[in-house]
C-alpha cells in the first residue's frame, strides 16, 4: 500500500536512537518553509526505509533506514528541529 | 534475534526454490514506495538519456512504444527480503536507448517522476541485463508497480529497478541515489547479499 | 509521575500475556504484565515484534488501550483479513506467552490530564488510544468535559460498547455519539452514512470553546474529519491526529 501514515509511527525507531522525543519536535521544511510537528509529517513505511514528507509541499523532510546494529538518519529536508527541553529538577 | 513467538510463521510460502541468501518467496506482488504514486499523463511522458557531455536524446510515449521490445520472464529480489519468481514483462532493452547517444561514461543515474533516483554502472545496463518495462503480465504496467514505465534490472536488488522512470543520466563520476545515500549498498547484488554499506 | 519521568532510549523488552478478552467477533484485548514498565501516557502506543523460529520477523504498532496501571498494559487488536500479525495476536497468542514490544512511544498524540474540554473522533479501531484517554480521565478524577464521536461500519464493530454505555449514563461530563457507515441499529433515526459536520458541531463543542481535538483512524477518515473540523472553524493547532493503516492497524 502506498497510502501514507503520519510521523507518530517514527516514534519507535527514533526512540531507540534518541532520548528526546522527536515526534513531538517541530521542524521547518527545507523546501517550502512550513513548520510541522514531526508527528504531522506524511510517512511512507512500505519501503526499504521510512520516508517522512512535508504535509504541505510533499518534499522529503526526514529519512531513516535500519539494519542490524546500524541506523542511517537523513535530516537534510529539515532546516532545524525545535525540541521542548524539560526545565527544573 | 528477538524472542521466538510460539506458533508464528508469518505469511511466507515454503518453497524449494533456489533463492538468494536471506530471501523468502511470495506469490502476491508487494507494493513499496518512498512517496505518493505519481500520476503521469502519457501526453506529457518523456524518457531522456543525457550524456556526460550534455548530449541528450528524448522519446515521447509514441516514439518509445515504436521501439523494438522484448517479452522477458525474470525473478525479482527486494532488499526487504521478498522474492517473486518468473515475473512476465515487456520492455525495451536499455542498450537500445543508450545506442542513440555517444558516451564514454561509466556510471548512470536513473531518475523517476516524483524525485526518486538510483545509480548503477553503465555496464549493468547493457548486455541484456536491463529494460525499460511498460507491460506486466500482458497488460499495461499499473501505476502502483511503476507504470507507465519502470526500469527493470533483475540481477540487482529491486530498488535499482526504478519505478516511474523518466530518464538516465550518464556520468563520469558515480552519484549515489535515493537509497544508496542512506545506507544501502552502492551495487546491490542479491546473490552476494549486498544490502547495506560495507556488506 | 509517569509523564515527567526521564526515559532512556527505547529498547525491545518482553511482556507476558496475563489475560485475553474478546471485544467483538474480530477484535481482542490483550492484557500484558511488563516488568519494569515505566508507565505511559494516554495516546501512546507500543511496537510489537513477532519472530519465527527461522528468524523471520514482523512488526506492527498498537495503541495502548488502558490508563496507566503499574506494570500492566492493555492492547486492543483488530484482526485484519490478511494481517499476519493481527491474526496471530487475536487467534494464536495465549495466556502466559511472552510478547516482545518496544514502548511507550509518542510525545505528540497524548492527552495530559487537565480540565480543558476534549473532543475525540474515532474511526474504527482508532478508538483505542482515545479509550486510553477516557480511562485516564476517569482514573485521575479529571473533571474535563469529554465528547467521543465514534464512527464504525456496523453496531457489531463497536469496541468497548458496554463500558462506553456505562460512562455515558453514569457521567454527565462524558458525551458519546455513534456514526454508522454501513448498517445502523434497529430504530436508528438516520440511514448509514459517513461522518459529517453536524455530529462534530454539537452545541457546547463549537470552535469558540476551544476544545483540544484528537482524531484517530484510517488515513482517509482522519483527513476527511480534520478537513471538516478546520472548515467548521477549529484552529488547526488544536487538532491532533493519528493515522492507522488503510485497513485499520498501524502497518
Amino acid at each position: 500500500m502506498t497510502a501514507h501514515l503520519d510521523g507518530n509511527v517514527l516514534g519507535g525507531e527514533l526512540g531507540e536512537l534518541f532520548t528526546a522525543e522527536i515526534t513531538a519536535a517541530t521542524g521547518r521544511c527545507a523546501s517550502c518553509g512550513t513548520v510541522s510537528a514531526i508527528a504531522q509529517t506524511r510517512v511512507y513505511t512500505q519501503a526499504p526505509g521510512m520516508v517522512a514528507r512535508c504535509p504541505s509541499c510533499g518534499e522529503v523532510m526526514l529519512r531513516l533506514a535500519r539494519a542490524s546494529g546500524r541506523a542511517w538518519l537523513d535530516l537534510r529536508g529539515i532546516t532545524c528541529l525545535e525540541l521542548a527541553v524539560p526545565t527544573g529538577a | 534475534m528477538g524472542i521466538v513467538s510460539r506458533g508464528f510463521s508469518g505469511r511466507r510460502r515454503p518453497g524449494a526454490e533456489n533463492l538468494p541468501p536471506g530471501q523468502y518467496l511470495v506469490t502476491d506482488f508487494p507494493v513499496l514506495s518512498a512517496g505518493p504514486t505519481p500520476r503521469v499523463d502519457l501526453a506529457k511522458w518523456e524518457f531522456r538519456v543525457t550524456t556526460e557531455t550534455g548530449q541528450a536524446h528524448t522519446w515521447d510515449w509514441a516514439a518509445f512504444l515504436a521501439l523494438p521490445s522484448e517479452q522477458i520472464t525474470v525473478d525479482l529480489h527486494c532488499v526487504t527480503k521478498w522474492s517473486k519468481l518468473r515475473t512476465p514483462w515487456r520492455g525495451v532493452p536499455v542498450e537500445t536507448l543508450l545506442a542513440e547517444v555517444k558516451t564514454g561514461a561509466g556510471f548512470a543515474l536513473a531518475r523517476s517522476y516524483g524525485g526518486y533516483t538510483t545509480n548503477l554502472p553503465v555496464a549493468d545496463l547493457l548486455g541484456g541485463q536491463a529494460w525499460v518495462a511498460y507491460e506486466y503480465d500482458g497488460a499495461a504496467l499499473a501505476a502502483e508497480h511503476g507504470g507507465p514505465a519502470r526500469l527493470l534490472v533483475p540481477h540487482l536488488y529491486l530498488w535499482k529497478s526504478a519505478k516511474w522512470v523518466t530518464g538516465i543520466d550518464l556520468l563520469t563520476n558515480d552519484q549515489p541515489g535515493f537509497w544508496e545515500s542512506l545506507g544501502y549498498h552502492n551495487y546491490g547484488d542479491p546473490w552476494r547479499e549486498q544490502r547495506y554499506w560495507g556488506d | 509521575m509517569a509523564g515527567t519521568a526521564i526515559l532512556g532510549r527505547l529498547t525491545w523488552r518482553a511482556g507476558t500475556v496475563c489475560s485475553v478478552r474478546d471485544e467483538t467477533a474480530t477484535a481482542r484485548t490483550i492484557a500484558l504484565s511488563i516488568p519494569g514498565w515505566p508507565g505511559h501516557r494516554a495516546g501512546q502506543h507500543v511496537d510489537v515484534r513477532l519472530t519465527a523460529p527461522d528468524g523471520y520477523s514482523a512488526q506492527r504498532s498498537y495503541s495502548i488501550a488502558s490508563a496507566p496501571d503499574g506494570d500492566r498494559v492493555e492492547l486492543t487488536v483488530q484482526r485484519l483479513p490478511d494481517g499476519e500479525v493481527s491474526q496471530y495476536l487475536t487467534e494464536e497468542l495465549a495466556v502466559d506467552d511472552p510478547l516482545e514490544l518496544r514502548g511507550p512511544i509518542g510525545g505528540w498524540f497524548v492527552w495530559e490530564p487537565q480540565p480543558a474540554p476534549v473532543l475525540l473522533v474515532a474511526g474504527g479501531s482508532g478508538v483505542v488510544p482515545l479509550m486510553a484517554m477516557i480511562r485516564t480521565r476517569e482514573a485521575t478524577g479529571t473533571g474535563a468535559a469529554f465528547r467521543l464521536v465514534y464512527s464504525v461500519r456496523t453496531p457489531g464493530d463497536v469496541l468497548y460498547a458496554t463500558e462506553l454505555a456505562e460512562r455515558q449514563h453514569g457521567d454527565n461530563g462524558f458525551q458519546l455519539a455513534y456514526v454508522y457507515t454501513r448498517a445502523v441499529p434497529a430504530g436508528w433515526p438516520v440511514p448509514p452514512g459517513r461522518i459529517g459536520a453536524r455530529v462534530l458541531a454539537e452545541p457546547g463543542w463549537a470552535p469558540d470553546r476551544c476544545p483540544a481535538v484528537f482524531v484517530c483512524g484510517p488515513t482517509g477518515f482522519v483527513e476527511a474529519t480534520a478537513d471538516l473540523l478546520v472548515s467548521a472553524g477549529h484552529d488547526p493547532a488544536t487538532i491532533k491526529t493519528e493515522r492507522f493503516g488503510p485497513s485499520g492497524g498501524q502497518q
